[in-house]
């Protein structure tokens, strides 16, 4: 059904915009009375995004260059912060980690979502109660889910470590040692969001012809051939857009960092060594725990910066498909001149 | 084979849960001794109660229910008027200001997020409940999803009649678009609500009167506080999620075909 209404919203599109208010014979009224209350309609987002979205990211640029308390006088410093970041070691560490979390969880949650959607697609029974069962993740609270799934990865008890020492296996320093850490955290992540990605992979699946299948299997090809031959290349574009939300996603990891390594005393933060600190939890830190708020600004546009950066490389690898993407522009222009 | 597949999966994907339960209903003793206790156990009522001692629960979920409920209005009112704008009708500017809606997407908001902390300190803002309302009481995904929804769901001709019958743009909105947008309102709403019932980061940066906290922040400093009583911050963890749970077993069917529909748009 959802798939039916995705096609038919495209169809309209590429008709063009259907429903210009028709000439009815009634008297043309001037623009402005004519068309307020469509205005109005779109103003609240734009005023919100104005006073919460345009204003703020204007004013981050002026506080990257300010040294202030949040409290105090703003002092400038010019480039100062933007020369200490470059600099700043434990900045270099959480860009580190958090691409090294994102490349941990992102690959295996690729993959696991797509065996699951795979599976599911060609499931019989229960399907309904799978398809429930591994979304339910990704809609529980991630604090919550994070403090238990913490305690099972706990060093010292906990159940992991538990069921590694009954087959003598050894224990795994899950919250203390660099890699385990970042381990934990990406398998974190990728608990809560495979499920998500293999319904969006599922729906993609569900689109693809079955008599390409059909056709597969009167060839010959087994399960494993259909998966990787057929299977996979066809998907392609929902690939891409799991891999896009997830980039945007990782790149701004924050919630299970801080909430499985608590801020300590001296407001130090990613557990150990700070080997878990995340990008976005160390703006945190840099400006919620130890108020530099011109700092955190600089460090905010170096997180725009990665997120640019690697928005430009998905939609390069995306390219050639702007036909079913979001801009509106081209098709819109394409219509008119029919 | 598929079916192993699928078997070991929701395994992996349900424990947790039912560990959490397991978690609650136990000392933290039995937890973490060796062999750990796998079955649920008698002391969950205790744990609860160590949880309402601990932090204001019910001021936390008051919080949480008032922002989120007010949020999922808004979103659903905004949303679908500008969205019923933008799909139905043509006024001036109307492709820029959507490409703007889209734009708005792309720009990652924890850039923003010292600036946006200043503004609302500015307004007088910070730890009020305002805060956690306003600035999210409209939003582009909306926008964007409503827009698709009503450009396949809104007949021309139903709205092209109601102009006969002299009814103006809010009132089309009101009679021809709600009634037909009601299963993606439907899905928008219960996506809002969660969304703002799990957002951790905001709340945790503009609610800063400790003892007025977001049910998420409350259960961090839980967690915060009482970390050798393990038992106990799960019990104030599975507290947290019930509501949840229990809204997405009502809602789950209808919102996961919407949301993978959604996914299919891009």
């Amino acid at each position: 059904m959802g798939r039916a209404d995705a096609l038919r919203g495209k169809t309209v599109e590429r008709r063009g915009s259907a429903a210009k208010p028709p000439p009815d014979g009634s008297k043309p009224l001037p623009g402005w009375r004519r068309y307020w209350p469509m205005y109005t309609a779109v103003s609240p987002f734009f005023i919100l995004f104005a006073v919460f979205g345009i204003f703020p990211v204007g004013f981050s640029i002026y506080l990257s260059f300010m040294s202030w308390d949040g409290i105090g006088e703003t002092q400038s410093i010019g480039w100062e912060n933007y020369a200490y970041l470059v600099t700043d070691s434990d900045f270099w560490q959480s860009i580190g980690n958090t691409l090294i979390i994102w490349l941990l969880s992102t690959a295996p949650m690729i993959f696991l979502a797509l065996v699951i959607a795979y599976a599911l697609h060609t499931a019989v029974r229960f399907k309904a109660f799978y398809r429930v069962a591994y979304f339910a993740p990704n809609i529980t609270s991630i604090v919550a889910m994070t403090l238990v799934l913490g305690s099972i990865f706990s060093d010292s008890s906990g159940l992991f470590n538990s069921a590694l020492r009954a087959i003598n296996a050894g224990e795994v320093g899950w919250l203390s040692d660099p890699w385990a850490m970042k381990v934990s955290v990406a398998a974190i992540t990728t608990w809560r969001w495979v499920g998500y990605n293999a319904i969006i992979c599922l729906a993609g699946l569900q689109a693809i012809s079955s008599d390409v299948f059909e056709a597969a299997k009167v060839d010959g090809a087994n399960s494993r051939q259909t998966f990787f031959r057929i299977t996979i290349p066809m998907l392609r574009p929902v690939i891409l857009f799991v891999a896009v939300t997830s980039t945007i996603g990782g790149l701004q990891l924050f919630t299970e960092p801080q909430v499985l390594f608590p801020v300590d005393d001296n407001g130090n933060v990613g557990g150990p060594g700070g080997e878990a600190t995340t990008i976005v939890l160390y703006l945190y830190q840099q400006a919620f725990i130890f108020n530099r708020f011109g700092y955190g600004a600089a460090v905010g546009w170096a997180l725009f910066l990665l997120i640019a950066v690697f928005s430009v490389i998905n939609w390069r690898l995306i390219g050639g498909r702007d036909e079913d993407t979001i801009g509106t522009g081209k098709r819109k222009g394409k219509s008119r001149a029919r | 084979m598929g079916h192993t597949v699928l078997l070991l999966g929701v395994l992996i994907t349900i424990f947790p849960f039912y560990w959490m339960f397991v978690m609650a209903s136990n000392t933290t003793g039995d937890i973490f001794a060796y062999p750990p206790k796998l079955i649920p156990g008698p002391h969950l009522w205790e744990n609860m109660n160590k949880v309402f001692d601990g932090i204001d629960f019910w001021g936390s979920m008051g919080i949480t229910v008032v922002a989120a409920t007010a949020v999922t209005f808004l979103v659903l009112l905004f949303d679908s008027l500008a969205a019923f704008a933008f799909a139905k009708y043509d006024f001036p500017g109307r492709r820029v200001l959507f490409w703007i809606v889209l734009a708005t997407f792309m720009i990652p908001m924890q850039l923003a997020l010292v600036p946006q902390f200043v503004t609302l300190a500015w307004l007088g803002w910070v730890g009020s409940l305002k805060a956690l309302i306003i600035p999210g009481a409209a939003n582009a995904f909306g926008i964007f999803w409503m827009r698709q929804y009503a450009q396949g769901a809104i007949a021309d001709e139903l709205i092209q009649a109601s102009r006969v019958d002299g009814a103006g743009f809010f009132r089309q909105w009101w009679t021809v678009g709600l009634p037909v947008l009601r299963p993606g309102l439907a899905f928008l709403g219960i996506f809002t609500f969660f969304h703002i019932w799990n957002d951790y980061l905001w709340p945790l940066i503009v609610m800063t009167d400790p003892g007025k906290v977001t049910l998420q922040v409350a259960v961090q400093q839980l967690n915060g506080i009482y970390t050798t009583d393990q038992s106990m911050v799960i019990a104030g963890a599975l507290m947290s999620v019930i509501p949840l749970i229990g809204v997405f077993l009502i809602g789950s069917r209808h919102f996961i075909a919407n949301l993978a529909a959604g996914a299919m748009k891009f």
